[in-house]
């Protein structure tokens, strides 16, 4: 089973990148685009039939590591 | 009274901690990052510099590193552990110390004296700043910006937690000190227990007058008397 992950900002917390990336979108012309956001994502392989078991491993391995739950939301998709 | 400085692959301020240690009367050595059993110590540090390259998050990986379970027990046992900069990310990811240090606002690396002003002076590593109005120190880092929630920040001002607060020369804390855009200007936060403190700046930078200053002994010197 694969597990797709995606680490964001909570909402309200300072994204500095986003920001700079939001500046050179409109650099480049764009125009009407805000709120841009930086986040992360992470491919795992999970050996694991059972969904259920699956699930609560990512959940697991997303609050110990893979994001900082004081600045991060997490979501994740299971793929068989 | 011993010391212990812990060696992350990445830590650099590691040789200047053990130095500066030694210079206030520690007897200070190194504890590699894979160690499963640390000495009897006084103080456990986590030095700056950088930790497994800072993949992910800055000090995330060093926060689960095997020495980091010894380091945690000791902390829970009411051991003193200092973390500086990096050494800062780490204990905040291991959850040693509140909040969270994020990417500087100005998005570049920032290496320079700043200016502080101790808010707990009643606690072991602050205690000796009782008659300093602003106390000088260097920050090098690009990942300083202190952030809490609503909830995390009162909870910090509740149990006084918060040890240091960036500064102007004359102990003003207004929004010009504040060189990373940290979240009221907070340098460094104390545990609940106030055995464990977390601080951006490199108090081991300004234990010599030939490196700009003594400023920085006070917070290793309050762990004698």
């Amino acid at each position: 089973m694969k597990a797709k992950v995606y680490v964001t900002l909570k909402n309200g917390v300072l994204d500095p990148q986003g920001k700079a990336i939001e500046q050179s979108i409109s650099n480049l012309g764009f125009d009407g685009i805000s709120n841009v956001k930086q986040g992360k994502f992470i491919e795992l392989d999970i050996n694991e039939t059972d969904q259920k078991k699956a699930t609560e491993k990512v959940n697991k391995i997303c609050e110990n590591l893979l994001a900082n739950t004081v600045i991060e939301n997490f979501k994740y998709e299971l793929v068989a | 009274m011993k010391a212990g400085v812990v060696q992350f692959p990445g830590s650099n301020c590691d040789r200047d901690v053990k130095t500066s240690l030694e210079k206030c009367g520690f007897k200070a050595e190194y504890i590699w990052h894979k160690e499963t059993s640390i000495p009897k110590l006084d103080l456990i540090v986590l030095p700056g510099g950088f930790s497994y390259g800072d993949y992910l998050r800055c000090g995330s990986i060093a926060a689960h590193s095997k020495v980091m379970n010894e380091v945690k027990k000791f902390a829970n046992n009411g051991g003193n552990v200092l973390g500086i900069c990096n050494g800062f990310q780490i204990l905040s990811e291991a959850g040693l110390v509140p909040g969270v240090l994020m990417t500087n606002k100005s998005l570049k690396f920032i290496c320079k004296e700043v200016f502080l002003k101790a808010i707990n002076t009643d606690e072991i590593f602050t205690k000796k700043y009782k008659e300093y109005n602003a106390i000088k120190l260097s920050i090098a880092h690009h990942d300083g910006n202190y952030f809490i929630d609503e909830d995390g920040l009162k909870a910090l001002n509740d149990n006084n937690q918060i040890a240091f607060k960036y500064c102007s020369k004359d102990g003003e804390i207004t929004a010009d000190s504040n060189p990373n855009g940290s979240l009221e200007n907070i340098a460094g936060v104390y545990n609940k227990n106030k055995n464990v403190l977390g601080l951006m700046p490199h108090p081991e930078r300004h234990c010599d007058i030939l490196t700009g200053g003594t400023s920085g002994k006070n917070i290793f010197e309050g762990l004698f008397n």
